[in-house]
């Protein structure tokens, strides 16, 4: 299992900074689950993760900086699932689970029998044999979601961030992406970084939570600390209420405030 | 297990499996055909006889004289070599500049090649319009061989300055504003010198009918290092299509591949315009064609471009030498009037098939 620490990490964008001095320090096999409003900088936070934008300050794999490896070497480390992926039309679903394998293929190199055979190990364990051979485009957004999270666990990296991983699915799917990336989480000893809109949902997944607000981190740990409808109200803006079920759940309700 | 394997390799191979033996076929057709037909020379038939006869440990009497042989040899085989050279070259870097720039509307000539060789032409032809022998080497193709490079160079010097531009749209912004330069610079040129109009007009159409052995030895160089370079990326070219920021979390480095690949292929155009003009149309139909038989997947598109692409262009350059003879149709004109008519019947088909 691998832990993954952030010392005052910042992000800018063409001067301006979306990410002010990010600290945390993730523990191997742990989940955290990023909220805040949007545009609070936790997209931002997870790309700078990827190395898809550059960042400052240190984020630390097993307590060596990320920028000291190659994109290949660092994408065998970490996985991500972004908020809206592309899924090139003409691709099988087999063949974009395979692009997962990229990071272990040299540069010129083709993918090996053992690439491929562990293509459809993950495809047979997530339960994909209907997708494997569809064209992508022909697919649901449950089905894409299920075979972008698949492609992710075909990277056997040890970290796996997920970026909104359930906006643009239904209730019923919602729970399936989250409970399989749970179990492949258990199974794995993976560490997750996600971040989330759905404030009951993270509370329910995920172990720890840090709240986001104009790139600061404003509040961060369990559930119940996080999701109070006070903290709530001062960085979202809005008016909710706070339930705490019997076994520990918190639920998030907004309140209707116009006039009945 | 065993047999769930087979399953994906066979969705990323298994297509190849007979398209590729295929392919080679009709090159060799191809091929055939074009030194068999032509204006002048020997009786169609005779011309796979005396083939058959100039290998080795094999003796058949074609009845074929060495003045008609020389036809053969010295000016259709070079014709018919430079047409599969220059048709597979501008084939595979269309393909691979549409890989890279995930526009299916890209030619090779995008980031300034054509404009720069035509720029580079021009001036030779008008420096050197009496056609004086004195050089050592032909300058017209060197010319415009760097005239292409050196437009490519500035779009990309230009276009990667922009910071912060993690997409490629500077690029080709860049491309269109050296192609404009390049061609207003050449549209001076001419309107100063109107008396080389014509001559730069059919450079610029594109030819075959002047092809030597010479040509062919002047390209090959390049037009190898390009098709084995773009060859090698065909796996990348793929994992790209996810786009620059899921490609970059796959681990790819997305912008050493897009400048090797742009280098590559613009290598080998840079090198088959120099002798052969300005032919459009291939590089941007023979892919899309191919894609819409066998699939989008670069592993395949790129083998299968370099293969039809020669066939295409070896196709297309037999009605120019027959029509309106001996006055030839520029090659250009052929490929479109061929090409058009049936990219579109592709088409329809496919889409009559879904």
């Amino acid at each position: 299992m691998t832990s993954l620490a952030f010392e005052n990490v910042s992000v800018q964008y063409d001067g301006r900074t979306a990410v002010h001095d990010f600290t945390d320090t993730i523990k191997p096999g742990e989940w955290l689950c990023i909220i805040g409003p949007n545009g609070a900088g936790k997209s931002s936070l997870l790309r700078a993760i990827t190395g898809v934008t550059s960042h400052g300050g240190r984020i630390l794999v097993d307590g060596s900086p990320l920028t000291a490896r190659s994109s290949r070497r660092r994408a065998q480390l970490i996985a991500y699932v972004p908020q809206s992926p592309v899924l090139p039309s003409g691709m099988t679903g087999a063949e974009y689970v395979l692009l997962g394998r990229n990071p272990f293929v040299t540069h010129f190199g083709h993918e090996s029998a053992l690439d491929h055979s562990m293509v459809n190990d993950v495809i047979s364990r997530l339960d994909l044999a209907d997708l494997a051979q569809r064209d992508v485009d022909t697919l649901s957004g449950g089905e894409r979601q299920r075979l972008v999270i698949a492609r992710a666990i075909a990277q056997e990296a040890p970290i796996l961030l997920l970026d909104e991983p359930t906006s643009a699915l239904d209730i019923g799917h919602q729970q399936q992406a989250l409970e399989l990336v749970d179990k492949l989480r258990r199974e794995h000893g993976l560490t997750v970084v996600s971040a989330m809109h759905d404030l009951t949902l993270a509370g329910i997944y995920s172990d720890r939570l840090a709240l986001m607000h104009a790139g600061h981190r404003v509040a961060h740990g369990p559930a119940e600390d996080v999701l109070r409808a006070e903290t709530l109200g001062e960085f979202y803006g809005v008016s909710v209420r706070v339930h705490r079920e019997d076994d520990g759940t918190i639920v998030v309700v907004p309140n209707r405030t116009s006039l009945r | 297990m065993s047999s769930s394997i087979t399953a994906t390799q066979s969705t990323v191979h298994g297509a190849s499996r007979w398209l590729i033996p295929a392919s080679v076929v009709a090159l060799f057709l191809a091929v055939l055909g074009g030194v068999m037909i032509g204006p002048a020379g020997p009786t169609w038939w005779r011309v796979p006889l005396e083939l058959l006869n100039r290998l080795p440990l094999i003796s058949i009497d074609s009845g074929m004289t060495s003045m008609e042989w020389a036809i053969i040899w010295q000016i259709r085989a070079p014709r018919v070599v430079l047409a599969a050279i220059v048709g597979s070259t501008l084939s595979i870097a269309g393909a691979s500049y549409q890989g890279v720039f995930r526009n299916p509307l890209v030619d090779p000539y995008l980031l300034g090649v054509a404009a720069g060789a035509g720029l580079g032409a021009t001036i030779v032809i008008t420096v050197n319009r009496s056609g004086s022998s004195d050089w050592i080497i032909d300058p017209l193709p060197l010319a415009a061989f760097l005239g292409g490079l050196l437009a490519v160079l500035a779009t990309y010097l230009v276009g990667s300055s922009v910071k912060n531009d993690r997409s490629s749209i500077s690029l080709v912004l860049a491309g269109v504003a050296v192609t404009s330069l390049a061609t207003a610079m050449q549209t001076f040129l001419l309107q100063r010198n109107s008396d080389v109009v014509r001559q730069v007009y059919s450079w610029i159409l594109g030819r075959l009918s002047t092809a030597t052995w010479g040509d062919v030895r002047l390209v090959i160089p390049y037009v190898l290092v390009s098709t084995v370079a773009l060859l090698m990326h065909r796996r990348l070219l793929d994992v790209l299509r996810v786009g620059d920021e899921e490609a970059t979390a796959l681990g790819v480095d997305v912008s050493r591949v897009r400048l090797i690949v742009v280098i590559s292929a613009t290598l080998g155009t840079a090198a088959v315009v120099a002798v052969s003009g300005l032919i459009g149309f291939v590089g941007i139909i023979v892919p899309h064609a191919i894609r819409l038989v066998v699939g989008s997947s670069y592993r395949i598109v790129l083998p299968m471009s370099l293969l039809l692409g020669a066939v295409f262009l070896i196709v297309a350059d037999i009605p120019g030498r027959i029509l309106d003879n001996p006055a030839e149709t520029p090659i250009g004109v052929v490929t479109a009037f061929l090409g058009a008519p049936f990219f579109l019947l592709i088409l329809r088909t496919r889409q009559a098939q879904r």
